[in-house]
């Protein structure tokens, strides 16, 4: 076992060149809906329970099927009404189980990344052939139902293996958001090509915050609000990234959109703030930001020998 | 390991074949009687929680979690009984709602009283099994819940003396069997998926199903006791699903449903029942609100299901 992810050396942010958003943006604001697909009888042994009670879980199952039936259309509209075009983390197998729902975020011009196949197939303890199965597999599939060429990845329900990185860009995967170490982009160390994480969050995420912790819908907006004015006020002068994740099975209720609601009234009423997709953050990101990144990292750690 | 890459049932439409997926935003229009945009459907559970409640294969919520014996837990449960619901049912008579009552079978023989005042006010009897200590799940024999589900429903019947069409599991917990077991002994509607605003039809081996959407999500056990919200939360997130769901009834001009599941061992305590009366009062006073039992909203469903086959 690793001592840490050896993926990233430390960089604070006292210590990092500035980035600098286009037409001068503070902060970059991601949205990340997971569109999701659970597996009702998912296959054992996968490192940690999938369901919390016996098979057939049926309540949990259709706690999350709640998402797809109903809450992830309020979720298009909200986001819609504030021309907010999402990045959404993609169960592939959603384009096999219910494709009108990808092709409505196709319509919207939302892009897609990977989430793996199913949200209840782990990675854990996985070779990397078999990881490489479900990256690929992940990829044509969602190339085939939207055409989008898929350049982001987050594992299924946050499952890793200690490689999974280094195989990403062989697929030609840009980015990868499975961890959460900053609130900027960081180039990730692996085996051959690039990679970066772009900031995703477990902190504001809805699922995290309203579902396992139990706030109440306007503590969690509270929360969002706080996050990005704290970000818009440091990214005066060093641009800052701030993803919101969302489950449709959480804030897609209807006691809980108008929250969603007011989180981008915020968000949106500000100036110099970037409404960007993940892939465009990254493209920005490798272009102006990377080389930067890695010649100072490497200073850096000529200074300290 | 294989097996993680092979997926038997990835194709169109859900992983099993209990129901189609179908958007709710995209279901036929409803009509409910007077035009009303939202059907206001309160459900009451009324369960007995025994002290020796297994611990295996789970505990439903309120299931005494501690040492045996849990006299506290077991105590504060039996509050529910003892003086909760005698609220609960004094604020639904001001208002002159009646409500779908959800009745552990263990009640029609340990609390007669609360049977008698339940039907002396035409309240709808819903199963709910046959105590908070036997759930069904997936290692239960099907001969086992056959029996379990019959017994449920023949002594509940006997005890109100009239018919019951809906069912609700003890934890909301399914085995692969209950849906067809529910169809087989008469059973009309059932209350335990979570995944819909609206009802839906449900195929079972034995016969159809009405799939009724009880809330979870905005229940008081759920807000109140899993999550710790105040009361105050509780009232502001049911407030706001109410204004959701009624403008989403006016924009597709369909009736919606706003179930509210008012348990008497978490709202009927003295410190919340307030919250109640003015949560009432405020979705009387400023909605379009038909109020109903969980089976007059399934006859209204059939029946627009019936008039859609028609030729």
């Amino acid at each position: 076992m690793l001592r840490d992810p050896c993926r990233y050396e430390y960089l604070p942010l006292i210590d990092r060149p500035k980035i600098q958003w286009p037409k001068a943006a503070r902060v970059a604001f991601w949205v990340c809906p997971n569109i999701e697909f659970y597996e009702l009888n998912p296959p054992d042994g996968q490192g940690r329970p999938i369901w919390p009670r016996p098979k057939p879980d049926t309540l949990n199952y259709s706690l999350r099927d709640y998402g797809n039936r109903s809450g992830v259309w309020r979720v298009m509209e909200a986001l819609e009404s504030f021309g907010i075009r999402a990045s959404v983390s993609l169960n592939a197998a959603m384009c096999d189980h219910m494709p009108e729902i990808v092709d409505a975020c196709v319509q919207l011009k939302w892009e897609l990344f990977s989430h793996g196949i199913y949200n209840t197939r782990l990675i854990y303890g996985m070779s990397e052939d078999e990881v490489r199965q479900v990256i690929g597999d992940s990829l044509e599939t969602i190339k085939r139902q939207s055409g989008q060429t898929v350049v982001g990845w987050l594992a299924p329900a946050l499952s890793t293996t200690e490689t999974f990185f280094d195989l990403l860009p062989e697929f030609g995967i840009k980015y990868a958001i499975d961890m959460v170490p900053d609130d900027q982009p960081i180039p990730i160390k692996v085996r051959s090509g690039r990679l970066i994480t772009v900031p995703y969050s477990t902190e504001i995420n809805d699922v995290r915050v309203m579902g396992y912790r139990g706030y109440s819908a306007d503590s969690w907006a509270a929360m969002v609000k706080a996050a990005f004015d704290q970000l818009y006020e440091e990214g005066k002068d060093n641009g800052m990234v701030l993803c919101m994740p969302l489950h449709p099975f959480v804030v897609g209720h209807p006691h809980r959109i108008s929250a969603l609601h007011d989180v981008l009234q915020h968000v949106t009423s500000r100036s110099d703030v970037w409404l960007a997709t993940g892939r465009e953050i990254a493209d920005w990101y490798y272009e102006h930001h990377y080389d930067d990144f890695v010649n100072h990292r490497a200073a850096a750690r000529a200074d300290r020998t | 390991m294989t097996d993680r890459l092979k997926y038997p049932h990835r194709g169109r439409g859900l992983d099993h074949t209990w129901f189609r997926h179908a958007p709710t935003i995209q279901r036929p229009q409803i009509s409910w009687p007077g035009g009303e945009r939202i059907a206001l459907w309160i459900t009451v559970p009324v369960e007995f929680f025994p002290l020796d409640a297994p611990a295996q294969p789970f505990r439903p919520l309120g299931a005494p979690p501690s040492v045996y014996p849990d006299l506290w837990n077991y105590s504060s449960r039996d509050y529910g009984l003892r003086i909760g619901i005698y609220r609960i049912i004094r604020v639904l008579d001001a208002f002159g709602l009646r409500a779908s009552a959800a009745v552990n079978a263990e009640i029609a023989v340990r609390y007669p009283r609360i049977i008698d005042e339940i039907a002396k006010r035409r309240w709808e009897f819903v199963a709910n099994g046959q105590d908070m200590g036997h759930v069904h799940h997936g290692a239960l024999a099907v001969e086992d819940e056959r029996e379990l589900i019959r017994t449920a429903r023949t002594t509940l019947m006997n005890a109100c003396g009239s018919p019951v069409s809906g069912w609700h599991s003890p934890g909301r917990s399914h085995s692969g069997n209950t849906l067809t077991l529910l169809a087989e002994q008469g059973f009309t509607y059932v209350t335990d998926w979570a995944n819909d605003d609206m009802p839906y039809s449900v195929t079972t081996p034995s016969g159809q199903l009405c799939a009724m959407p009880l809330t979870y999500e905005w229940s008081d056990r759920h807000l109140l006791v899993q999550h710790n919200l105040t009361v105050d939360d509780y009232v502001e997130h049911t407030l706001r699903a109410f204004d959701r769901l009624n403008s989403e009834a006016e924009r597709y001009r369909s009736g919606r449903i706003l179930s509210l599941s008012i348990t008497p061992w978490i709202m009927g305590y003295p410190h919340r029942i307030a919250a109640l009366r003015h949560l009432l009062s405020h979705i009387l006073n400023k909605g379009s609100v038909w109020p109903a039992t969980g089976n007059e909203v399934v006859a209204m469903f059939t029946k627009r299901a019936t008039i859609e086959t028609q030729p």
